[in-house]
């Protein structure tokens, strides 16, 4: 088992220090001076000096990413241009808010998509497998900005059951974890279906009825913690799609998350919090892939081999 | 058609909803009934009607006519990003898996699996945030993100293919490495390739309407419909037609891509063609 997460953190590393380097690279790809960007038109050139020599943008690029290394050995992700905050507390503080988000559609996706896709398999063929099947190709379709607005349309305004935006306990969470875990739930409805189907009519299931035990015992004790194996590698390789998908989110429900900051970043030409915000969240992606491939070989041995 | 379909009912339907979004994209500039960016502004957020029948926006503009015209856009930028991240995609994974060694560890190790290593979009928003909106900079970055996946294929595909026998016949019969790898290798492998490209072009469709939608897309006033959808958000109280159009112009595309992704799929599939 050690052998395993030593060989896959080895594979893992490299991977990280290359986009911790294409994430130092992306300022190099603004198109002119990056400095004369980020102040706007109008800024005189000692302005422009000043911050360039602020950023350490005036040094050698080798210079520039030997510290930017350094740095973030130290935990500093450099300072925000806009408000002159370090970046890793501007991250810090809106960290929370984006994994609270994030663990409230990954419930909501299991709690929908595990019932959803068992009731689907032992249905096959009928009314709810087919009435299911038809929300799961929705959800799969309908992108998060544009099943958010819908939501707020029926639930907030038509009804008056749920707040429209931000971030204050459970009933405001609702909403915004709906909409972005519903594309993921889908997915995994389907997969916890087709990989139902699979184990139904296995031989062991067989067995389990023979022996007589009860149905509900044979689904969900005997099949589905079968079936659920391969739904664990999908739900790692989904926390892609939630982060991805919190930017939109997060800016439709006026959530205070890093998805939010990055935009506003964005769009205040805030280029070390844009870089700061990006790395986050990949590595946090790394971070969960490698977390998920290890809990995978915990659960299922053959995989260490 | 009816060979590659069947009687797939929802196979064809996706394909008249696709062959229909292509057609009123292409002719989009003479179907319109009003200029896409002509404001009105004493008739703005007017509900549908006879005239207006999705009603207007904002600034009084023509939903409809946005609309189509955002097709284009959409249609534009997923064409776009199929072909040049197809071509690319299959190129690099294909000369990787055909040539193997250090050229495929360094496509797959490096290349892949660092591209790879940012979630979903994210890098394409890195990107656009960096060089700026502008549809040759979305179509880019789409790219950039969009061949991988092609790549990936590609690459699978071609390892398999190059042990089969035809491949070792055409080398023994004397042909260029060249020659076996674009004229038998890279035809085998077209049609995983073409359901990869349905499924892209929905990817690519989205991608765009999310980019334009966080405003990192086309710039205004040009329509798009992830730009509308923004705009219909501030307006949900009193104008919810301007998100709804938007919205189910949206889904229809995509679901029509994906529904054609899986009626490709079973077509190459002769299990599913014996059941």
């Amino acid at each position: 088992m050690l052998g395993f997460v030593v060989r896959r953190l080895a594979l893992t590393l490299p991977v990280a220090w290359i986009v911790i380097t294409l994430v130092f690279g992306l300022i190099h790809l603004v198109p002119g001076d990056p400095i004369a960007q980020m102040l706007g038109e109008g800024s005189s050139v000692t302005e422009v000096a000043r911050l360039r020599h602020e950023l350490g943008l005036d040094r050698p690029v080798i210079e520039q990413y030997r510290n930017y290394l350094l740095g973030l050995y130290h935990g500093n992700l450099g300072v925000s241009f806009r408000d002159q905050q370090p970046v890793a507390d501007s991250i810090r503080a809106r960290y929370p808010a984006t994994i609270e988000l994030a663990v409230a559609a990954l419930g909501f996706s299991l709690l929908f998509s595990i019932p959803a896709g068992v009731i689907s398999a032992i249905r096959k063929g009928r009314f709810a497998d087919r009435a299911l099947g038809l929300v799961s190709l929705l959800g799969v379709s309908l992108p998060n900005f544009a099943l958010g607005p819908l939501l707020i349309l029926l639930f907030s305004i038509g009804l008056g059951l749920l707040p429209v935006s931000g971030r204050n306990g459970i009933s405001h969470l609702i909403l915004p974890a709906v909409t972005l875990g519903m594309g993921i739930a889908a997915m995994t409805m389907r997969m916890v279906r087709s990989s139902m189907l699979e184990e139904i009519h296995q031989d062991y299931i067989r067995t389990a009825r023979a022996k007589g035990l009860r149905e509900r015992t044979v689904l969900f004790k005997h099949a589905l913690r079968n079936g659920l194996l391969p739904v664990i590698t999908i739900l790692g390789l989904q926390t892609g799609a939630l982060l991805a998908g919190a930017f939109v989110t997060e800016t439709i429900f006026s959530w205070p998350g890093l998805g939010r900051l990055t935009i506003q970043a964005i769009n205040a030409r805030d280029y070390p919090l844009v870089q700061g915000c990006i790395l986050a969240i990949t590595l946090t992606y790394i971070l969960v892939n490698l977390l998920t491939d290890v809990m995978y070989s915990m659960i299922d041995p053959r995989i260490r081999l | 058609m009816m060979k590659l379909f069947g009687n797939n009912k929802l196979a064809i339907t996706g394909f008249l909803i696709a062959s229909f979004l292509a057609i009123a994209a292409l002719l989009a500039p003479w179907l319109i009934p009003y200029d896409p960016a002509g404001q009105d502004l004493s008739n703005r957020l007017d509900g549908p009607s006879w005239h207006h029948p999705f009603g207007n926006d904002e600034l009084g503009r023509d939903i409809l006519s946005r609309l189509l015209m955002g097709a284009r856009v959409s249609m534009r930028v997923g064409g776009a990003v199929v072909l040049l991240s197809g071509v690319a995609g299959v190129l690099i994974g294909g000369l990787a898996g055909y040539v193997g060694g250090k050229l495929d560890i360094f496509v797959t190790v490096i290349v892949i699996d660092s591209l790879m290593a940012f979630p979903g979009i994210l890098l394409a928003i890195a990107l656009v945030a960096f060089l700026g909106p502008g549809l040759d900079r979305l179509i880019f970055a789409l790219v950039i993100i969009g061949w991988v996946g092609y790549a990936r294929l590609a690459r699978g595909q071609v390892l398999k293919i190059k042990t089969l026998e035809f491949v070792e016949a055409a080398r023994a019969l004397g042909a260029s490495s060249a020659r076996i790898f674009f004229l038998h290798v890279l035809p085998s492998i077209v049609q995983p390739v073409l359901v990869q490209a349905s499924i892209g072009m929905a990817t690519a469709v989205l991608a765009e309407a999310t980019l334009s939608f966080l405003g990192l897309g086309i710039a205004a006033p040009a329509p798009s419909w992830g730009a509308m959808l923004n705009d219909g958000r501030n307006h949900l109280f009193d104008a919810p037609h301007m998100v709804v159009f938007p919205s189910v112009a949206l889904v229809l595309t995509v679901l029509s891509f994906n529904i054609l992704a899986d009626a490709f799929r079973d077509w190459l599939d002769p299990k599913s063609l014996k059941s």
